[in-house]
């Protein structure tokens, strides 16, 4: 049988959802690389969810709802259909604890914001987008896989594999760095 | 062995979803294995160095207004406009109502107020003349007749043997600009008066039947055979219903 739903009142959606504008456009941007287009995401992401507020059922996770529906309408965006396509390639099982030998310590000593800003741009965007998810919206596992569509298992798979990635990607700096010099 | 089972489960560790039973005990791990610990500060620092630089982009104060903007115009279209309505007309009729409920209550407070006065003042003024009653008789069957031809209806008066109930006398009395019998019993040196109109749904029948005590008088009314009965006095509330049934019986 249909239970009807709450309806919230139209400031609520205000009041929940502009203190998030800053969240959602740093990751907007992050995704798009690019003022304009993160500046139409969050845009679109706005009007899609006052639209679909009706359907928000309380005591679910508005901010993961935010940013499932920014993530959606980025895939469907002419950057996003781009991305795509890597992601179904990387959903095999986690292959175990096959960790970069090169001490972290060594790497970060010489990572500094700049570096770690550039190695996370260099990641492809579905392993960027969770790292940015888990570390700068420190969200829980449950909101991540709310946010990106995907079970928890993949969530901590996939995260596995981005900070594998990224320390890679400090390597090769730090590496590149030291030659350099 | 310990670090091998433990080492897939720094991460989680770190993000804070290690279960409640695991967190101890690999916290006691971490204490005792130089190995696993630093390998959690390193994890530590990547995440932390992630997170500074993951927050790079705010958006411009022009586009938060924008923001800002197209959600307030949204929310106030016609839909939410309507719905507003939806909520406060009721709420509008409620107050409405009860403002008109309470203000009837209260013209019909004054006006059962104002007919007690009248007649607490017409019992006063009547035991302070000098002449108080018209016709002096204890005995019924006189002031009964007295009252003929003076008044437009006829009434029975009560037998008061065996009970504490004197009859004073009658006079004539004038309520709403409608004339009446005023009927004065003694009890115990009070003085009550009887009340009797015709039940023409006037100023009289603004009382409703019952009993008010206010002004330190006790007044019961009620309407019998069309005629409106008040009984009026200083004394308490069981001697005014005692001959307001002495009455009743009568009638």
């Amino acid at each position: 049988m249909e239970v009807p739903q709450p309806r919230l009142p139209d400031t609520t959606f205000e009041a929940l959802s502009l203190p998030l504008l800053d969240q959602l456009y740093n990751f907007a941007h992050w995704l798009t690389q690019d003022r304009a287009e993160a500046e139409d995401l969050v845009q679109e992401t706005y009007a899609k969810a006052l639209r679909g507020f009706s359907s928000f059922q309380l005591g679910t996770n508005f901010r993961a709802w935010m940013f499932r529906i920014l993530r959606n309408s980025f895939l469907s965006s002419k950057s996003g259909l781009k991305v795509t396509v890597s992601i179904e390639e990387e959903e095999l099982a986690p292959d175990a604890a096959r960790e970069n030998s090169t001490p972290e310590s060594l790497l970060l000593e010489q990572a500094n914001r700049e570096t770690v800003r550039a190695a996370l741009a260099q990641l492809p965007v579905h392993l960027r987008e969770i790292l940015l998810l888990c570390e700068v919206e420190e969200m829980s596992y449950q909101e991540i896989a709310q946010a990106l569509s995907i079970p928890i298992g993949t969530v901590m798979s996939r995260l596995f594999r981005a900070r594998q990635a990224l320390r890679g990607q400090l390597t090769e700096k730090s590496i590149g760095a030291r030659h350099g010099v | 062995m310990a670090c091998e089972t433990w080492s897939e489960k720094l991460d989680l560790y770190l993000d804070g979803e290690l279960s409640q039973s695991d967190a101890p005990a690999l916290s006691a791990h971490l204490r005792t294995c130089g190995d696993c610990a630093s390998r959690v500060l390193e994890k530590l620092q990547l995440k932390r160095s992630i997170a500074t630089a993951g927050k790079q982009y705010e958006a411009s104060p022009e586009f938060r207004k924008k923001i800002t903007n197209s959600i307030g115009k949204e929310s106030r279209s016609p839909q939410a406009g309507w719905l507003w309505k939806l909520l406060v007309v009721p709420a509008v009729l409620v107050v409405i109502l009860s403002l008109g409920v309470q203000f009837f209550v209260r013209r019909e407070n004054a006006r059962r107020m104002l007919v007690y006065s009248e007649l607490a003042d017409l019992h006063v003024a009547a035991l302070a003349s000098a002449n108080p009653v018209d016709v002096i008789s204890s005995d019924r069957h006189t002031v009964k007749p007295w009252f003929q031809g003076k008044i437009p209806f006829s009434f029975n008066l009560p037998e008061l043997q065996g009970t504490d109930f004197t009859l004073v006398g009658g006079r004539l009395a004038y309520l709403g600009q409608t004339p009446g019998a005023q009927l004065i019993y003694q009890l115990r040196k009070h003085e009550i008066s009887v009340f009797i109109f015709q039940d023409r749904g006037g100023e009289a029948a603004a009382l409703p039947s019952g009993t008010t005590r206010a002004l330190s008088f006790t007044e019961e009314n009620w309407i019998e055979n069309g005629l409106h009965y008040f009984v009026i006095g200083d004394v308490g509330g069981a001697d005014i219903e005692a001959l307001s049934k002495l009455l009743r019986g009568a009638g």
